[in-house]
């Protein structure tokens, strides 16, 4: 057997003859943090309704740790967390009579079950809220009580969908964290459209538009195609875009409204001295250069919203 | 699992005061005609002169206790079972049970019993009520436990039926109404063929074979009907969510 932990199979959906989500299919490691980015109504959430039981794919399958979803559903979910977008919490009850119930009913044996509940706690930052009603959490610590129910059986799948959407940034921060150190012995796979969030905790990114993986890989290609060998100028008189061209190392010059120009050069050259010498000699009045970082989010877009630049794509 | 699934609706239902507080006023209610009852036995009893007049008193106060039960009951089920799946769906914690590994199966026949054993506590209580006559007469407990047995399956049946309509809707409110109108049409439905009593649609009265209960009977055709009807809500209730789950 091999050791993937996840295995989507053209995962297919169709409600009512629209594919919501349509050939998907990915797998993933033990140990890796997967990233699902992807605009909304893209099928993010459905797929990850597929991937935890609580809808039947139209086609294809799903494999958890080698066990199929469809086939053996109990072993396969006893493998996984899930926590939905919506989170799953019974209001009524406090903290530690809810996470009791979800470490029985996620077969936690009864000699295990304080200490399973000791430790989501802890890890979750939850030990002071124990007697409180869920009810009268704040919206983050509501979050917490989500994750922890969804890592108390020590799951080797943690599925989490949208797990930072309303928090305050010191909450999101916490998460960011608590995800990381979860992705450390568990499989994660989280959704998103918070890109930064995305680079941050994750190893590998898929992003999936209209029911369609339009890119799959790991996180450092998609870092490689932000940053690329591109420097903005700001000058007040800028020259015609050919006298960069001119200067050594430069392979490409834009010129762009108020006076920026984007140039573009070759792997492992260093041309921005040559350039602000130029700049002085020719009376270009050079006043800023910098870097030009292409964002996630036009990197985003472009995978998004023109599916044939995706597909030339290197897909790792 | 599914008593763990049981065990999470009576935590639930007793996590807030209205639990106790049904439990309570519901008991003040069977209590009030038990003493009802007992007054009203000794007045009815001493105005019966000859021995055919003459009734035993387990039988002149169970009857009654039992027909309010039932008759309480028609309240009391679809107000309890509304909530069970319609309020989930509501505030989206059933992802929280289908991705746990248990199956449809199981989580429906878990809150099943779970309500079955809200409700059963009452059962007891009533039985072990009627039981304190004992103290002063001679009772007959062969009557209270063929009620009790009666009053059980009727309960069941009811929470059947309750459980999927609530499984049918997002509002519980809804499902409440629904499920009291159908009982009420079932209980009805013997009145409406009085004439012709061995019509078929009769005969799924519910009243009609909890009457056998009440009279004392355990008739095998009666608890097998009122078997049949909670397998038969029950099993359209799993129905209904693997139908969620294939649909969405």
């Amino acid at each position: 057997m091999n050791n993937f932990t996840v295995e989507a199979i053209e995962l297919t959906r169709v409600y009512g003859g629209r594919e919501a989500v349509s050939n998907v299919s990915f797998t993933l490691s033990k140990g890796e943090v997967l990233g699902f980015l992807g605009p909304n109504g893209a099928g993010k959430s459905t797929t990850m309704k597929m991937l935890t039981g609580n809808l039947a794919p139209s086609h294809g399958s799903v494999k958890i740790c080698g066990i199929d979803m469809i086939e053996n559903p109990k072993e396969a979910k006893a493998l996984i967390g899930y926590l939905p977008e919506m989170r799953p919490l019974y209001k009524e009850l406090t903290v530690d009579e809810y996470l009791i119930m979800a470490a029985r009913l996620h077969r936690v044996s009864a000699k295990h079950i304080k200490s399973a509940v000791e430790t989501a706690k802890e890890r979750c930052g939850l030990g002071h809220m124990s007697k409180r009603l869920i009810e009268n959490l704040s919206n983050g610590y509501q979050q917490r009580v989500g994750i922890a129910q969804a890592i108390i059986h020590r799951p080797m799948v943690v599925i989490l969908d949208e797990p930072t959407v309303g928090l305050d940034p010191i909450q999101i921060r916490d998460i960011r964290a608590l995800i990381r150190e979860v992705g450390g012995e568990h499989s994660v796979i989280i959704s998103t459209h918070i890109l930064p969030e995305v680079e941050m905790v994750c190893d590998h990114v898929q992003i999936i538009d209209k029911g369609k993986l339009v890119f799959n890989g790991a996180i450092d290609v998609l870092k490689k195609q932000r940053i690329g060998n591109k420097l903005l100028i700001s000058m007040h008189n800028p020259p015609a875009a050919d006298a960069m061209l001119s200067i050594a190392g430069v392979t490409e010059a834009e010129s762009l409204p108020g006076g920026l120009i984007r140039v573009r050069f070759a792997e492992n050259a260093t041309p921005a001295e040559a350039i602000v010498q130029a700049a002085v000699q020719q009376g270009w009045g050079l006043y800023q250069i910098a870097p030009d970082q292409t964002s996630l989010e036009d990197v985003f877009m472009q995978l998004t919203y023109q599916e044939q630049v995706a597909e030339e794509q290197p897909a790792a | 699992m599914i008593i763990n699934v049981a065990r999470k609706e009576l935590k639930s239902v007793f996590a807030s005061p209205m639990g106790w507080v049904i439990l309570s006023l519901l008991m003040f209610a069977f209590g009030t005609q038990y003493l009802n009852g007992v007054n009203d036995y000794f007045a009815v009893m001493s105005g019966a002169m000859r021995p055919a007049e003459r009734t035993g008193v387990t039988q002149f106060v169970g009857q009654s206790v039992y027909g309010l039960a039932s008759f309480i009951m028609l309240f009391a089920v679809p107000l309890l079972s509304m909530r069970l799946i319609a309020e989930e769906r509501r505030s989206q914690t059933l992802p929280f049970l289908f991705s746990a590994p248990i199956s449809l199966t199981e989580i429906v026949v878990g809150k099943f019993l779970g309500l079955v054993g809200f409700l059963s506590i009452l059962i007891i209580f009533i039985a072990a009520m009627l039981s304190t006559l004992n103290i002063w007469s001679d009772i007959d407990f062969g009557f209270i436990v063929a009620n009790s047995v009666g009053l059980l399956l009727m309960v069941a049946s009811f929470s059947a039926l309750g459980l999927y309509f609530s499984s049918l809707t997002q509002q519980p409110v809804v499902a409440a109404i629904l499920t009291f109108v159908a009982l009420f049409a079932l209980m009805m439905l013997d009145r409406f063929f009085a004439g012709d009593p061995s019509n078929i649609l009769a005969s799924l009265s519910l009243t009609r074979h909890f009457q056998t209960f009440s009279g004392g009977l355990i008739d095998t055709a009666d608890i097998a009907y009122f078997i049949l009807f909670t397998v038969t809500f029950l099993t359209l209730t799993v129905r209904r969510l693997d139908a969620d789950r294939l649909r969405g």
